[in-house]
């Protein structure tokens, strides 16, 4: 009993230092943002009011959602497919799954993001060659707009959507396929009937955790969507930062911060924390 | 539920199989036949579970072929093969109901509704499920999920059921009682079964025959009293049950059988000294020698001097070295023994003719 306290006192203590600061740069700040919220311009619930019948800042949050859905959708099948080929392919496969994954880890947002404007603007290199090609004639329009934005927040979190995936296929239990199979199931069969529903809780986890990051996306969106597919991050920030409307700003930000926390504590209901590294 | 008729006939013919250079299985040819009860026995690498999943599909043999009745079936993928299998630890689909467990085998072969609802009650009862119907295997007992596998296994009337060590999460007793079980499904069900096990006495109470593994070879099959009792080599002697061996001299053929001196005395055995001649070992099981004061003469005795006993309550295990240092354990009632132990010197050992059978001497 004695250990077990003390190990538990030296686990506080090394976690004390990242509480602390935690505590310091988010949760203290949150605060006042959450008193902004209450009291500018004038103490009350104006802000939330205003919240519900501003079509603007609607129109940001359906749009948001719209976006974070479809990421979710495109992202866990994109990574759903890396990952089987990475948990169960041939070496050779596994180390080429592995450097896709890995690689967009090493290379910053920001970069990235820009990378897309070169490949996906009006005179960026895909337009280029499906006119040099003469397979179009006009540029299509790949970027400053939703679909811009939906390329490059993909492209970022398939990476975060492999490891609960990865992790709930290698702790499938490969008999059951092999059963499957001799019971007379063809492959196919045996992938969607037995293997999909067996991974389950990682599709879920890694559905969540995908939601929960494009809920949250400023960078990206601000980039690649030009300013006409703004989403709420960025809503945040043009109220914060260019215009005096603090008190609308704080309240957006309030909620985005509950609505996220919901679905973290549903997260965690279905993926133990040491599943999504 | 099934015609006898329907059990499946295998041959196995030369099949070896390689894993790099670790030898797997070597040159194993075996007959199985229709609606028998076959045992793979042997230690954990002994090639035995390699030789189920080439049954199985799951395995492709690097030589030989498989034949199920007289068709080639060495190239044929696992899904289209009509074994049932039950695997170690069952691999159930965690997934799905008791239910939806049995009806998989009928749905991936496209079955009317009806048909399957009808053969996954009947399996159910006929493996005393019912009640358990809609549970996921999580919220069944180790012995109810053993249940639900083998009623997998069998609801589309396999030809063949390959068993891969079933019993080995289970504990003793229920073990006893899915033994009794499964010997009833083999009866009434007549399908051939193949079942693999490193556990000699589960093997002796169940098979119809056994197959005795060891190093990826096929030493000796034969019904479980043949191979017990007339073991063709050390291993299969020493793997069935404890054994005891003495060393013998002179060993040649006789009137009936065999003759042969064992610490400088005459014995005979019923069994022919054929491959073995000179100097071999006389193999007898424990159960099969019993003690007394003195040999008669003609009968088959050696002197010898008890030393250790251990009480098993039904009878006495009794230790005995021989005048020449052989070492020698019996089973023998209680009082036998406590007077063996306290008379402190010389007793007989003595057993019938019929139940000594000759090894090779050294080796294998």
């Amino acid at each position: 009993m004695r250990a077990y306290l003390s190990d538990r006192m030296g686990a506080a203590l090394l976690m004390a230092p990242l509480l602390l600061f935690l505590v310091l740069a988010y949760a203290w700040p949150f605060l006042g943002v959450v008193k902004w919220s209450f009291t500018l311009p004038t103490p009350g619930l104006g802000q939330y009011e205003a919240l519900l019948t501003d079509d603007l800042v609607q129109s940001v949050f359906i749009r948001t959602l719209r976006i974070a859905a479809v990421v979710t959708v495109v992202s866990v099948a994109a990574a759903y497919a890396i990952t089987v080929v990475w948990v169960r392919g041939t070496p050779a496969q596994r180390l080429v799954a592995e450097f896709c994954i890995l690689v967009p880890f090493w290379i910053s947002v920001l970069t990235r993001a820009f990378g897309w404007v070169a490949l996906l603007s009006n005179r960026g290199l895909i337009n280029t060659w499906l006119q040099a090609i003469g397979f179009i004639s006009e540029p299509l329009a790949l970027v400053r707009n939703e679909f811009g934005v939906i390329v490059g927040m993909t492209h970022f979190l398939i990476p975060f959507a492999v490891f609960p995936l990865a992790s709930a296929m290698r702790s499938l239990d490969d008999r059951v396929l092999l059963a499957a199979r001799g019971l007379g199931s063809s492959r196919m069969r045996t992938f969607w009937s037995v293997f999909v529903p067996m991974t389950r809780s990682g599709i879920i986890g890694a559905a969540l955790i995908v939601f929960v990051f494009s809920l949250g996306f400023f960078v990206t969106p601000a980039i690649l969507g030009g300013g006409r597919s703004v989403m709420v991050a960025e809503l945040i920030y043009l109220r914060i930062f260019q215009s005096p409307d603090w008190g609308l700003g704080a309240a957006i930000s309030v909620v985005l911060v509950l609505f996220v926390g919901a679905l973290m504590a549903l997260l965690f209901r279905y993926v133990r924390p040491k599943q999504l590294i | 539920m099934q015609q006898p008729g329907r059990a499946a006939e295998i041959k196995a013919i030369g099949i070896g199989k390689s894993f790099g250079s670790f030898r797997a299985l070597d040159n194993l040819t075996l007959d199985i036949g229709r609606g028998e009860f076959l045992t793979l026995l042997g230690p954990s690498g002994s090639g035995k579970t390699t030789f189920l999943m080439i049954l199985a599909g799951f395995v492709q043999p690097t030589e030989g072929r498989l034949f199920s009745d007289g068709v080639d079936i060495t190239d044929r993928p696992a899904e289209q093969r009509t074994a049932g299998m039950v695997f170690q630890g069952y691999a159930l689909f965690p997934h799905m109901s008791v239910e939806a467990n049995i009806a998989f085998p009928l749905k991936v072969r496209k079955k009317s509704a009806a048909d399957i609802k009808r053969r996954v009650g009947e399996m159910i009862e006929r493996v005393g499920l019912k009640g358990h119907e809609k549970k996921l295997p999580a919220q069944l007992s180790g012995g109810q999920q053993q249940r639900v596998a083998l009623a997998r296994a069998l609801v589309f009337e396999p030809g063949v059921l390959l068993l891969d060590e079933p019993f080995s999460a289970l504990d003793k007793g229920l073990r006893g009682q899915m033994q009794a079980e499964m010997k009833r499904l083999h009866q009434e069900t007549g399908t051939t079964f193949v079942f693999v096990t490193h556990d000699q006495s589960e093997a002796l109470a169940l098979s119809s025959r056994v197959a005795i593994f060891n190093h990826g070879k096929l030493l000796q099959v034969g019904a479980p009293d043949e191979v017990y009792d007339r073991p063709d080599n050390r291993f299969v002697a020493e793997f069935l049950g404890e054994i005891n061996m003495l060393p013998l001299k002179g060993v040649r053929p006789a009137d009936n059988g065999s003759t042969g001196l064992c610490e400088d005395r005459a014995v005979s055995m019923r069994c022919k000294a054929e491959t073995v001649r000179g100097d071999a070992i006389l193999a007898i099981r424990p159960e099969y020698m019993s003690i007394s004061g003195e040999a008669t003469a003609g009968e088959n005795g050696i002197a010898a001097t008890a030393t250790n006993s251990t009480y098993l309550g039904a009878a006495t295990r009794l230790d005995l070295t021989t005048r020449q240092g052989a070492k020698v354990t019996v089973s023998v009632p209680n009082e036998i023994a406590a007077a063996a132990l306290s008379k402190g010197n010389s007793v007989w050992l003595t057993w019938p003719a019929e139940k000594g059978f000759l090894l090779p001497h050294g080796g294998q």
